[in-house]
């Protein structure tokens, strides 16, 4: 379903992501896991389209999605690590934009997005605009949004960051009822373990841009001697502290931080 | 098609709901009406010209589009700090259209707003010569609002955050307004000025909205309509361009 070959992206003198290879298969939960500023995010926006990537091969569902970009945006669905909603509209009116954008047909947005917003319990907020919501209200919106229309691949990035252990076994009980059900292939980054141990088939960690190893849990604990995935992580990707740089949005978002105050 | 639809009524949408935003946007049309209206009037009508408030409405009318078709366009930097540009980039819609959607919603707003403050300067005491010229106004009013958000998006797309944003209210808007003739007669100019003014698209824009509203025109209206016309499609291209190009 994904294949990436020698992939790489360079901004400017740095690689972020370095000759990365990996094969997801049809129907598999992939999890990519690495410390802060390992090339997760860049490569996630590379599989979606968002970046350009510098060289090497990818293939989405067979296709290249450099030049079959909106047949390749049509198979699948994603929640950003970052927020992406539009604040000033409302719940429904974000499921409702983010449908019709999607083409999934008027009754069917209405339905779905029922369904969503109660699963996730934000039915009685739904004509509440998203800057009066919290944080975690927020994340939960992102993804029900995300699950609205059926995707081929689902990607998750860092979907749980900032969400209750309710909301948390929610999502991961849907999630996986989608992948059971309706074989929907699903691409997630996580910085919880035990997330990446109970839900993923396969894991890789990937370290400065490239990918440490790569298997099922029980791989990675027997390739390290550990009795936890926690314990093998590290033992893969060592104790320091990474530093990641900001982006010029980030920057942004930080400015705009200030200013409200 | 239905793309483009939601992209234009979350515009509208938006607009709507920032009332707050509405009436701040009329202050500073009002205050050069009011300031520049009557503090000028005297000299105006000395001068052997008429009266300066009806001859500055169509200008501070075009301005006030001007200004919010262009910001419209460039509020794209917002919807990129908050993170809302990514969700319509990955959507399986082709940018062309998600651009189209933004400025026709952009371009939209602007004329609302321009209409708004046609409404203030009738209260000020401007009277339009003819009302069956009204229809070519409001034609003027919406190519100068594509025009302009066409340019907010093309610099919109081209920016990375809002550190460049004082750039362009310094060299682009405001030179925009000042050269276009919102506030003078174009006649009689110095050589050098004049071609300056007749390279500003605003120009065109303030006369063609004069010779609807005061049958007054410098260009001649079929120019007007003509330039407009052809920049508007320029810049939108030029805009799809800019922001087929993003990387976020």
């Amino acid at each position: 379903m994904i294949r990436a070959e020698n992939l790489t992206r360079k901004f400017g003198d740095f690689t972020a992501v370095d000759c990365v290879s990996f094969e997801v298969g049809a129907g598999e939960i992939f999890a990519f896991l690495g410390p802060n500023g390992a090339g997760k995010t860049t490569t996630i926006k590379m599989l979606t389209t968002l970046l350009a990537v510098t060289s090497g091969k990818l293939e989405i569902d067979g296709l290249d999605p450099a030049r079959h970009q909106n047949e390749v945006r049509r198979r699948f669905g994603i929640v950003f690590q970052d927020p992406s909603l539009d604040q000033e509209l409302t719940a429904w009116e974000n499921m409702d934009l983010h449908g019709a954008l999607y083409h999934v047909p008027r009754k069917v947005r209405r339905e779905r997005s029922e369904a969503l917003l109660t699963l996730f319990g934000l039915w009685d907020r739904k004509d509440s605009p998203v800057k009066e919501f919290s944080g975690g209200m927020r994340r939960r919106l992102e993804i029900s949004r995300g699950l609205l229309h059926t995707p081929k691949i689902l990607f998750l990035d860092e979907p749980t960051l900032g969400l209750d252990p309710q909301s948390r076994n929610q999502l991961w009980s849907h999630v996986k009822d989608l992948n059971q059900k309706e074989g929907v292939t699903v691409f997630l980054t996580t910085h919880y373990m035990d997330e990446a141990d109970r839900a993923a088939s396969r894991i890789a960690i990937i370290d400065h841009g490239k990918i440490v190893a790569l298997g099922t849990s029980k791989e990675l604990k027997a390739q390290t001697g550990k009795e936890n995935l926690e314990d093998a992580f590290l033992a893969l990707t060592g104790t320091a502290l990474r530093d990641e740089n900001m982006s010029a949005s980030e920057r942004m978002r930080n400015v705009a931080r200030m200013w409200r105050r | 098609m239905s793309a483009i639809y939601i992209l234009w009524l979350r515009e509208l949408r938006r607009y709507t709901r920032s009332k707050v935003q509405i009436i701040a946007s009329l202050g500073q049309p009002v205050m050069y009406l009011v300031a520049l209206g009557f503090g000028m009037g005297a000299v105006f009508q000395q001068a052997g010209r008429g009266s300066y408030l009806q001859f500055m409405a169509p200008g501070v009318i075009a301005m006030t589009v001007l200004f919010s078709a262009t910001f419209s366009g460039i509020a794209l930097l917002w919807d990129r700090q908050f993170g809302f540009l990514k969700e319509t980039l990955v959507a399986p819609v082709p940018r062309v259209f998600i651009m189209l959607g933004r400025t026709c919603g952009a371009a939209t707003v602007a004329l609302i707003q321009g209409c708004l403050v046609a409404v203030v300067c009738v209260i000020a005491g401007f009277r339009p010569v003819s009302l069956a010229l009204l229809p070519e106004a409001l034609a003027f009013l919406a190519l100068i609002a594509l025009v302009f958000a066409g340019v907010g998006t093309t610099v919109g797309s081209s920016l990375k955050d809002m550190q460049g944003f004082q750039m362009v209210m310094n060299f682009l808007v405001m030179p925009l307004f000042f050269l276009s003739g919102a506030l003078y007669p174009l006649d009689n100019l110095p050589r050098a000025f004049a071609a300056v003014t007749r390279v500003d698209p605003l120009s065109y824009g303030v006369d063609g909205l004069r010779s609807a509203l005061i049958t007054q025109s410098h260009f001649g209206s079929a120019l007007d309509a003509t330039v407009l016309g052809v920049l508007a499609v320029i810049f939108i291209f030029l805009g799809a361009w800019r922001f087929s190009k993003i990387e976020v």
